[in-house]
């Protein structure tokens, strides 16, 4: 019994990784309808932009990470303003055909100068600090830190789009672009400010990715599925939603991998499949599309 | 009254059609005067170029971008390693059945993945592409992860003689990629493909004819799905050596395909023809620098994306050139009398707009 609530909680809190991935996905999704193909790819840059980051620099593992929050954060900007704006419009091809195709480049890019060799950001005792929660449950501080990240990310970004007037702004264009722009928001600035925000999240993402786990190039596309299938399962345009969404897919994939080794990422699929099955809208879904 | 007739064939697709039996004959010819190296090469350019086709017609023309279309061409490549090492069916048979198995898995993952719009589908596709990928890994009597090689009975029960295995190769790989071409050639200009274009223009006014979407589709998800599965058996059947990760590659299957549509023109036939021969030129020269061939082809493709949205030979099309007559378009016959302002360019002509 006590193995299983720990399998559960060890799924769950892997969960807010997957939410931490897929909160980014799901803000350039709410508010240019934008599906970001080379989403899991920045991830996997922002990792590698902290690995270089410390190796420079001798910041620890966390303290690299507002460097890398602001490098992303421009790239963020300037991606939206100087290619993805040229790629909106009614046709869903462009925008999705140019990120597949910055997906491909990023991450033969990064196999390019890094190679394909797996990578690790060292965090020191936070490595192996566990905390115990009597009864034979213990959990790892790293993960605890990683969930609590996420869920302060999310009313962070909850907070931002609901209480401050660049989120009115945000609601406003993602609502009716046209209109936006007759009220005076600079819906360009707008759609480049949100890639921003939500690049820095895809950073907060990366480096607690790179501290968790070994990475490498090729590890963007599932990273990519991971918070898509969050998204699907949690329900469009909910970000408390793609927080349960993250952490029914840790628990399915660390319940898979105790009845079979092999099967942790396909018993997520499955999750997910099911979940297209009985509520193809997801969980708590908000917006029509 | 004006009086007017219907065309389809115009200038540039009579000099087409004459272009498409002359490059026939030599592709027919090429065996007689190719090394085995060239004739193993067109081969591969064959199958690509039917995967374009396929990805195209999907994409193009039916809407469904799909980035996972690798589950096909695996689920393919796995029906011939299981029906001929297991079951000891002849290679040539079990070549034949991987299309129509391809198609009859495509109907529940259509049903499932039509649950998904836009570019959710997209990514949809790819995760049913993953599913595939790690079933096949737990097929421990095909090899599991490692993956198996089909037995050399299997390889000679097609033919004892290495050059005449080429020679079967190179014949049903032709007849694959101009089958491809052909597919989507007559499924546009039937009346599949007219609703196809009348979705594409507007899915409201195709409704309001009874049009029904969702079967329109199905229909070309399916038969994309089957052609794209015999590929992969032809494919596989040819490397002899199967493995999940190489089967089920985005970046084999789905990466190349993509890129080589988008270059070439998305949304026409001739597209993927122009975009297949970008694509192994470039990727010949630059063999010898990794993965710089998919880094190149990816920029070109952005480029092209947001400069030329219809791909190169989009460019051709605002010259009205097109090879393939897959259009009807209204010629008026007697000058001046036409119907002023009349014009069949802007005025519904089925498979005009947009085209």
């Amino acid at each position: 019994m006590i193995e299983w609530l720990n399998i559960v909680l060890q799924g769950a809190l892997l969960g807010g990784l997957y939410a931490l991935f897929a909160a980014g996905l799901s803000l350039m999704f709410g508010v240019m309808r934008i599906v970001n193909i080379a989403h899991g790819d920045l991830i996997v840059l922002a990792a590698y932009i902290a690995l270089v980051v410390v190796r420079w620099s001798g910041f620890g593992a966390l303290e690299s990470l507002p460097v890398v929050a602001v490098l992303m954060f421009a790239l963020g900007y300037a991606l939206q303003r100087g290619l993805l704006n040229f790629t909106l419009g009614a046709d869903v091809l462009p925008p999705l055909l140019v990120t597949f195709g910055l997906s491909v480049i990023i991450e033969n890019g990064l196999q390019e100068i890094f190679s394909a060799d797996p990578q690790r950001l060292q965090a020191g005792r936070l490595d192996i600090a566990s905390l115990s929660l009597g009864g034979g449950l213990a959990v790892g501080w790293l993960e605890v830190i990683v969930f609590a990240t996420a869920v302060v990310v999310i009313a962070a970004l909850e907070a931002l789009l609901y209480r401050t007037a660049i989120g009115r702004a945000f609601r406003a264009t993602s609502d009716d672009a046209d209109t936006a722009r007759l009220y005076g928001v600079d819906t360009r600035h707008v759609f480049a400010l949100a890639t921003a925000i939500s690049l820095a999240v895809v950073s907060v993402a990366g480096v607690l990715l790179a501290i968790r786990t070994t990475f490498e190039p090729s590890i963007g596309p599932a990273r990519l599925i991971y918070a898509f299938e969050a998204v699907i399962i949690g329900g469009l345009g909910s970000l408390w939603g793609t927080l349960v969404g993250g952490v029914i897919l840790g628990v399915a994939q660390s319940i898979g991998i105790v009845l079979n080794p092999a099967w942790d990422l396909l018993a997520g699929h499955v999750v997910f499949l099911l979940v297209l099955v009985l509520r193809p809208r997801g969980l708590f879904p908000k917006t029509a599309d | 009254m004006a009086s007017f007739r219907i065309e389809r064939l115009t200038r540039a697709s009579r000099i087409g059609v004459a272009l498409i039996a002359a490059a026939i004959a030599v592709l027919a010819s090429l065996p007689l005067w190719a090394g085995s190296g060239t004739i193993r090469l067109a081969v591969e350019i064959f199958y690509y170029l039917a995967l374009a086709e396929c990805w195209n017609l999907l994409a193009g023309y039916a809407g469904l971008v799909s980035i996972g279309q690798q589950a096909f061409v695996g689920f393919g490549g796995y029906v011939l390693a299981f029906l001929t090492i297991l079951l000891g069916v002849p290679p040539l048979v079990a070549l034949a059945v991987a299309g129509p198995a391809a198609a009859i898995v495509a109907v529940p993952t259509a049903l499932l993945l039509f649950r998904l719009r836009g570019a959710y589908f997209a990514i949809g596709t790819w995760v049913a592409a993953e599913v595939f990928r790690l079933i096949a890994l737990q097929i421990f009597s095909l090899g599991g992860g490692t993956g198996i090689s089909l037995p050399v009975s299997v390889v000679l029960a097609i033919s004892d003689s290495r050059a005449v295995r080429d020679l079967i190769f190179y014949y049903i790989g032709l007849a694959v990629g101009l089958g491809g071409i052909l597919m989507v050639f007559f499924w546009l200009r039937s009346r599949q493909g007219l609703a196809l274009t009348a979705i594409r223009d507007s899915e409201t006014a195709a409704a309001s004819v009874g049009i029904d979407k969702e079967r329109s589709k199905l229909a070309v998800y399916v038969i994309a799905a089957a052609l794209t599965g015999f590929v992969g058996a032809l494919a596989y059947l040819e490397k002899v050596r199967i493995s999940p990760d190489a089967a089920f590659s985005v970046v084999d299957w789905s990466a190349d395909v993509i890129f080589i549509v988008v270059i070439g023109g998305i949304g026409s036939i001739e597209g993927p023809i122009l975009g297949t021969v970008i694509f192994f030129v470039l990727r010949g020269l630059l063999a010898d620098y990794g993965v710089a061939y998919l880094i190149l082809l990816g920029l070109v493709a952005v480029v092209v994306m947001l400069l030329a949205p219809r791909g190169l030979w989009g460019i051709a099309e605002k010259f009205d050139i097109h090879l393939f007559p897959v259009q009807r378009r209204l010629r008026f016959t007697e000058a001046g009398s036409a119907t002023p302002g009349l014009d069949p360019k802007i005025h519904g002509v089925p498979g005009r707009a947009r085209q």
